[in-house]
């Protein structure tokens, strides 16, 4: 039978080959969900049955019982939406609100710090015509620190009698709790993390061509002006990708509080600290239980980002675009979503710990 | 910030400097903390505490301590190289393919599947490490290189699958015709002349990849309690000294030069390619 089959179909086919010459993406579809299938096959795996299975783990409450290894055995019981509700009661609830809160505050402050002195240092090294290679080079030092061994040294540099207690001649307890371990955390995040927006708000200065600057100058604009009223809307594509990534990569932050400060330090934990003590400590229902909010937490401000600032994005690139405006609303939904994730999604989540 | 500006014509000496200048205020932003770090690692153990710029009796005490000791450091950077090493090849072998796929091929709902794959790429780690943990805890994979290594393709994957397609898209789609006109089959056709034309993109792909997986730390800490599977990451910040001192800071600092170096180094050779793929797609 096999041997016949081939032979059999054969003149079925022939005659729906296309006279002109094949090309390679015709009747792909097949041949695109074979290949596609490993990667989706694998994310599938990793991504979303976790996600499923984190859902229906934060219905349960498991045992107390332990193995050798200090690992729970069995016995999970069914609470329904205890575990949520729990969330909110009492002593878990001060503790939930505080991470939640800290969660927050890091996101906000860090992503605005970093976005400031991101752009700051893109105009700079836009300007500067010597020196760019080694700016570049070292620009890509933080990133490509570990976010542990980063950590680490900012913990080094704020040590009671380390080097930045000297230089700003105080005697700050840095790491401890308090405001000034909230600060080192911000401190260290923002260096890592600034130096990234930079290169990628540069790559986007790279695009606008110079006759917009010139054309500026002619109509005699005024510095403030040319940078508000040309560099910025200009490089906003870029901008708000980096800082839409930069934001949901705060939102996750877990090694630098962790190793920087510590575990069970109320004035730097975070949603994801709280969530990994939980796990940690075997409570998986209620651990599952933050990972989601944290989850939808995230989901939430991605949406809203890019439905509030994204939907701009849209309007400018459709201006821009000869005859985007016949497609309407789906045009602009097909870009929202493409033109944010399009840019630079790899970039960013290189860019912090998880 | 000023200084950014263009400045008004009469200022001719401010506008050729003030760039310079601040070029150097950002390199010594991005470098000085980082200058710190390997500087008190050459510094002798009992120097721990001094603040002075230039270690006065310059001294590899700490790198002697961090590879002799208790510490499995050794072991931690082995076991960091085979699964970074590991995610890096296995990210790159599935995610070329889908790359290649979603930039060549026209098929419906080929935008949501994009969309998707990087959709995945932005779930908060502990939301998969919490029920994989789990799962891996029922199969006895704690402790093992896969529980490490499949949860990292997580983040691993979606990042080359965006990397490459951007990369594939460049090249122009007359180079498959011209080999299927010669007589390739597709398969071929991507043997034999998109991978060797690829090889600058898919090498980018990998040295991000790698440094990514190199980086990561809750995964690593989560699915391991064992130190001689512990990745390097893992085992610095659990130091405890060879001395038994409170905070190793010497040897601490020196384990974090041995383990950032090799990136720094990457990262000056390879930064023009490395720019290149992080802005990928990011501006046209």
């Amino acid at each position: 039978m096999t041997a016949t089959a081939p032979v059999a179909e054969r003149p079925a086919k022939e005659p729906k080959q296309p006279k002109r010459p094949q090309r390679f993406n015709e009747g792909t579809g097949r041949l695109a969900a074979l290949l596609l299938s490993p990667t989706l096959l694998v994310l599938g795996l990793v991504v979303l049955f976790p996600i499923i299975s984190a859902l229906r783990e934060s219905l349960f409450t498991s045992g107390t019982t332990l193995d050798s290894n200090g690992f729970i055995v069995k016995g999970s019981t069914f609470v329904g939406l205890d575990n949520y509700l729990d969330i909110f009661k009492g002593d878990t609830g001060r503790r939930f609100w505080n991470a939640f809160y800290n969660t927050t505050f890091f996101t906000v402050v860090c992503v605005v710090l970093e976005t400031v002195l991101g752009v700051a240092m893109a105009l700079i090294m836009h300007k500067a015509f010597k020196g760019r290679g080694i700016v570049r080079a070292s620009i890509l030092v933080p990133w490509a620190i570990p976010t542990v061994v980063s950590a680490l040294l900012w913990k080094w540099i704020f040590q009671a009698d380390g080097i930045a207690n000297q230089l700003i001649g105080t005697q700050v307890l840095w790491s401890t709790e308090g405001w000034q371990s909230k600060m080192s955390v911000i401190i260290a995040d923002t260096w890592k993390t600034a130096p990234f927006i930079g290169l990628l708000v540069l790559a986007g200065l790279q695009t606008i061509p110079a006759e917009v600057y010139e054309a500026a100058k002619v109509d005699g604009a005024s510095v403030w002006k040319t940078f508000t009223r040309i560099t910025l809307p200009l490089v906003k594509p870029a901008l708000l990708v980096a800082v839409l990534f930069r934001i949901l990569d705060t939102l996750r932050i877990f090694d630098l509080p962790f190793v920087l400060v510590g575990p069970h330090k109320d004035s730097v934990e975070t949603l994801s600290m709280l969530a990994y003590d939980e796990a940690f400590n075997t409570r998986y229902g209620p651990a599952a239980a933050y990972a989601t909010v944290l989850f939808v937490y995230v989901a939430v401000v991605a949406y809203a980002f890019v439905k509030i600032l994204g939907a701009d994005v849209i309007g400018e690139a459709r201006a821009k675009k000869p005859g985007g405006g016949a497609g309407g609303k789906r045009w602009r939904k097909k870009n929202a979503a493409k033109g944010t994730s399009d840019a630079a999604v790899g970039a960013v989540t290189v860019g912090g710990g998880r | 910030m000023a200084a950014v500006a263009p400045q008004p014509a009469e200022a001719g000496p401010l506008r050729r400097w003030a760039p310079l200048a601040g070029v150097a205020v950002i390199v010594i932003y991005c470098l000085a903390p980082f200058y710190w770090m390997a500087v008190s690692a050459f510094r002798r153990p009992s120097d721990q505490f001094s603040n002075k710029i230039i270690p006065a009796p310059f001294s590899i005490q700490n790198f002697k301590d961090v590879f002799a000791g208790s510490n499995g450091f050794g072991r931690g950077l082995l076991n960091s190289l085979i699964v970074a090493g590991t995610v890096t090849i296995l990210t790159l072998i599935i995610g070329m393919v889908a790359a290649y796929t979603l930039a060549r091929l026209d098929f419906k709902l080929k935008n949501v599947v994009l969309a998707i794959i990087i959709t995945t790429s932005m779930f908060p780690g502990i939301s998969l490490v919490i029920p994989l943990l789990k799962l891996f805890i029922d199969i006895k994979w704690i402790n093992t290189y896969q529980a490490m290594i499949v949860p990292s393709l997580s983040f691993a994957l979606p990042l080359a699958v965006w990397n490459l397609t951007s990369f594939f898209r460049q090249m122009p789609q007359e180079l498959e015709q011209a080999a299927m006109v010669d007589g390739c089959t597709p398969a071929q056709a991507f043997r034999k002349v998109i991978i060797p034309l690829a090889a600058p993109g898919v090498f980018t792909t990998a040295i991000i990849t790698f440094i990514a997986a190199w980086n990561e730390f809750l995964i690593a800490l989560s699915m391991t309690n064992k130190k001689s599977i512990q990745t390097a990451n893992v085992i610095i910040s659990q130091f405890t000294g060879t001395t038994g001192r409170d905070q190793p800071f010497g040897s601490q600092m020196a384990a974090g030069v041995v383990v950032t170096i090799p990136l720094v180094i990457a990262v000056l050779l390879f930064q023009r390619r490395i720019v290149a793929g992080l802005t990928a797609g990011g501006v046209k």
